[in-house]
């Protein structure tokens, strides 16, 4: 483990100690480093603002309550995230009226498949910037991430878009170093295949493509 | 001539700066001359800077403020 996370566990450990203690104000230090990546999660499953932050403030106190029963400190983010991540969940539940909720694969099927077979090999070199909204940038971003079995997508979020290095990832998820690499590259592919049809440049004229100059022409044999 | 599968499956490692020199040349070269690998590549990176940007998922303004606040209230009242 590096030592950066070894400290900021020590530091956590001790914030935990105190706020158990009865010192609840210290509380504020520990969500701190969290608020950004609890909103991006509870985003990432309501997909409207006022809802994430209304869910990051229930799983919150949630986390405050049940901070007792947090047997291992070291494990504080991991927990907590998963706390927020299921209180989003009930409230997408509560605001689609429970119906077809079990149907919407809140299982996360884990199961790792062999390989990851890139099938969209649409050209999308140039920035999607300028064709695209940045809001629909992200909506598209997180319909991918929501494509994602649950293991793909915890580890992309932390390693490509909250930067933690290969060795704190490891740490968070409990999991070795390679399988964050290995979990980490199918978790590239597989979103990199579900924002292709999003991204990708428009076609090229239709003469280029029955030359079998379009990648994505090339991509169906 | 490496397979595409062999070079795909190594993208990561080369991205992230942990392939071996050999490796690395071995990908440099059949990414020059295999369109669909380099697309597949090409498209990762541009992936990953877009999701790795701040700016595309940043925080409503007052967020933090709203949420501490709330601490405030529903938990340590000062
Ligand atoms: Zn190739």
């Amino acid at each position: 483990m590096d030592d950066d996370r070894r400290q900021t566990e020590t530091t956590e450990a001790l914030l935990i100690q105190n706020i158990r203690d009865g010192n609840s104000a210290l509380f504020h230090d520990l969500i701190r480093p969290y608020e950004r990546r609890a909103f991006l999660v509870a985003w990432s499953i309501l997909r409207n603002q006022e809802d994430s932050e209304d869910a990051v403030q229930q799983g919150i106190l949630r986390i405050f309550a049940n901070l007792g029963q947090l047997e291992d400190p070291a494990k504080f983010p991991q927990w907590a995230m998963r706390i927020v991540e299921n209180e989003a969940r009930m409230s997408r539940r509560r605001r689609r009226g429970a119906l077809y909720e079990s149907i919407d694969g809140d299982e996360d099927g884990d199961a790792e498949p062999q390989h990851v077979r890139p099938r969209q090999f649409a050209d999308w070199r140039e920035l999607p910037d300028e064709a695209l909204e940045q809001s629909e940038v992200r909506s598209a971003i997180l319909d991918a991430l929501n494509s994602l079995p649950g293991i793909y997508r915890e580890i992309f979020v932390l390693r490509d878009m909250e930067h933690l290095n290969v060795a704190q990832a490891a740490q968070v998820l409990d999991i070795g170093v390679p399988a964050v690499k290995t979990r980490l590259h199918r978790a590239r592919l597989m979103m990199r295949e579900a924002l292709a049809p999003r991204f990708a440049r428009p076609s090229p004229p239709l003469w280029k493509r029955w030359k079998g100059l379009n990648p994505w022409f090339a991509a169906g044999q | 001539m490496v397979r595409c599968r062999t070079i795909i499956d190594r993208l990561s490692e080369y991205m992230d700066g942990e392939a071996s020199s050999e490796l690395r040349r071995t990908i440099e070269n059949h990414l020059r001359h295999c369109r669909r690998c380099s697309a597949v590549y090409d498209s990762t990176r541009q992936m990953l800077v877009i999701v790795g940007d701040e700016r595309t998922f940043e925080v409503p303004t007052g967020f933090s403020e709203r949420l501490h606040r709330f601490i405030d209230q529903a938990i340590a009242p000062a």
